[in-house]
């Protein structure tokens, strides 16, 4: 375990931080700018200096009283926001200082991180030639030839338009899936922490307000106002079935098949499909005449009334948990409460691709 | 007519070996100076300015002051070393050093200030010691303003004249630096060998910093390899 107990403060900011981080899989820190989130991640890595308290791995106390390991030692690695590959340095020359360092070190070789990468037409170019989204890629790349302990990202994507974006993503979950590295992911983007973190972590004004695994989190009805009502949704897995002729793909999911606009994924993938509160809508009864095509047999488990008209209904649907938000009105007219049976009616066409994950090992349902 | 070219070699000797230390010493304060958050760094920073506007003549004074055998500093040289700082060429050497300071440090200063920490983060979380992050990061990249502060350390000392005549004096071969020979030439009412000795002077100094500005507009943005 990765363990946290710090503080730190400056100008009229406060992080008050106590957590362990597991080391295995994609850990997201989820936060709005300005909530201390990629401060977290420069104290674990050793770059915050005023920080005070206990920051230890395992046994191995990086920070406590008259301790401190520098940053060179704690062996993370770390992609940072504006990539700060070495302008002086091509892209091949930026990757060997890495390996160069950690050569001896057990972990993803050159050529893996290259081809996992696809940094080979690269390696000859200068960093300042590059786009965004590949200076990224050779970020990604060097901090991996560091053979971390842990890679840390701070918003990785977050200077890239939404067409790198998702260029990117599948790179990321390419690395989670084969080269296994535990990550600690810092973002303010819930579509890409739903699509690649296994363990979440929401930071508001420098304190840690809820962690679990991320499809608990994401099906709380109490942690929706953490992550803001538009981005409140829950996210399942689903096996993708097969592809029709008009266009669809079949989804098995636990509550039943699901259709959605052709998901580009070999048959039998298990996905990642994030269903947001504001695209489910209630019926008592079996809707009839209705154009919407996914619509899956569902159990109230908890109705959380919000300060104005609106209301977080918690559904079970299936094995899977999925938050649906409608008005007051609606959940007192529908007489909802916990135990009721009803119908969710999914808008298929807001599951957009983006949030749809394609992993290679199957895990989880 | 016979020029003699010995204050010439004797100027390039001084101006080369005053500019190599000025890179090894004056590196590690320029660097201190770009990162310390210290309440010294203000103090330190007009010190090393100070050369730029006290006139070469008090400089020379005090510095001939520190030399000489009889105060602290000029004693314990003697005693170490058996010869005197005043009329000798390391004399030169250290007087040269602290005259031509800040046109080393500054350059150097500003180049570390514009690299930044962010690079040298990205070295410490790719395995680099603080030293391997110096050499192998901040050194390339303040690539140009080690090559500014190179030429104009190099040149400023070859102009150099009041420290000189106030701590070197006019012995040839040992502290006759071009400048001096210059003055003498004209003293003396030799102006022939004056022309030869200015013309070599202004010819290479033009050039010189033709070649730096020439440099720093073909690679207008810092640390490319």
């Amino acid at each position: 375990m990765l363990s946290l107990d710090i503080t730190l403060e400056y100008l009229g900011f406060s992080l008050e931080v106590a957590q362990t981080i597991p080391q295995s899989g994609v850990t997201a820190l989820f936060g709005r700018s300005g909530s201390g989130k990629s401060t977290v991640l420069r104290v674990i890595a050793g770059l915050e200096t005023g920080a005070q308290g206990r920051v230890a791995w395992d046994g191995e106390v990086w920070q406590g009283p008259g301790q401190f390991t520098p940053p060179h030692q704690r062996g993370l690695g770390y992609v940072f926001q504006d990539t700060r590959l070495f302008p002086h340095l091509s892209v091949a020359q930026n990757l060997a200082y890495a390996d160069k360092r950690a050569g001896h070190l057990p972990g993803p070789d050159m050529a893996e991180v290259i081809t996992a990468l696809d940094l080979a037409p690269l390696l000859a170019r200068q960093p300042q030639s590059l786009s965004g989204g590949e200076r990224s890629r050779c970020a990604i790349g060097r901090a991996l030839l560091t053979r971390p302990r842990m890679l840390l990202m701070d918003e990785p994507l977050a200077a890239l338009d939404e067409a790198r974006k998702a260029e990117i993503l599948p790179y990321l979950e390419r690395l989670r899936d084969q080269i296994g590295t535990p990550i600690l992911y810092v973002s303010h983007n819930m579509a890409e922490v739903a699509r690649l973190a296994s363990h979440l972590m929401l930071i508001e004004a420098g304190r840690i307000t809820h962690h679990g695994p991320i499809e608990e989190l994401l099906a709380d009805p109490a942690t929706a106002p953490a992550l803001g009502l538009r981005e409140a949704g829950a996210m399942i897995h689903a096996i993708l079935a097969g592809h029709d002729d008009d266009g669809l793909s079949r989804l098995q999911t636990s509550a039943g098949t699901v259709f959605l606009p052709r998901v580009e994924a070999p048959l039998g993938s298990i996905l990642r499909v994030r269903i947001l509160a504001q695209d489910v809508i209630l019926a008592r009864e079996a809707p009839t005449g209705l154009s919407a095509l996914n619509i899956l047999p569902a159990t109230v488990t908890a109705i959380q009334m919000g300060a104005g008209p609106g209301a977080l209904v918690q559904l079970m649907l299936g094995e899977d948990r999925i938050l649906a938000r409608i008005t007051r009105r609606s959940a007192s007219a529908l007489g909802l409460e916990s135990g009721t049976q009803c119908f969710a009616i999914l808008k298929s066409v807001s599951v957009a691709p983006g949030n749809i994950g394609a992993r290679m090992a199957p895990a989880g349902l | 007519m016979m020029v003699d070219l010995g204050p010439l070699w004797l100027t390039v000797q001084l101006a080369a070996v005053t500019t190599t230390l000025l890179l090894v010493f004056g590196t590690p304060l320029a660097w201190w100076l770009a990162r310390t958050r210290s309440r010294a760094k203000p103090v330190v920073e007009a010190l090393t300015a100070l050369p730029l506007v006290l006139p070469p003549t008090v400089l020379g004074f005090y510095l001939l002051i520190l030399f000489s055998p009889t105060s602290g500093f000029g004693a314990f040289w003697v005693r170490t070393t058996g010869e005197t700082l005043t009329f000798s060429f390391t004399g030169l050497v250290i007087a040269s050093m602290l005259y031509s300071l800040p046109f080393t440090v500054q350059p150097l200063q500003a180049a570390f200030e514009a690299i930044g920490r962010a690079p040298m983060e990205a070295a410490a979380m790719l395995r680099a010691s603080p030293l391997d992050r110096f050499f192998t990061v901040a050194m390339p990249m303040a690539k140009r303003g080690f090559l500014t502060a190179a030429v104009l350390s190099f040149a400023h000392t070859l102009g150099e004249f009041g420290v000189v005549l106030m701590v070197g004096g006019n012995i040839p071969g040992e502290t006759k630096v071009i400048s001096i020979a210059i003055y003498e030439h004209v003293e003396t009412i030799r102006y022939a060998e004056a022309h030869v000795l200015s013309l070599i002077l202004l010819t290479f100094s033009f050039v010189t910093l033709f070649l730096v500005y020439s440099i720093n507009r073909r690679f207008p943005t810092g640390g490319r390899g």
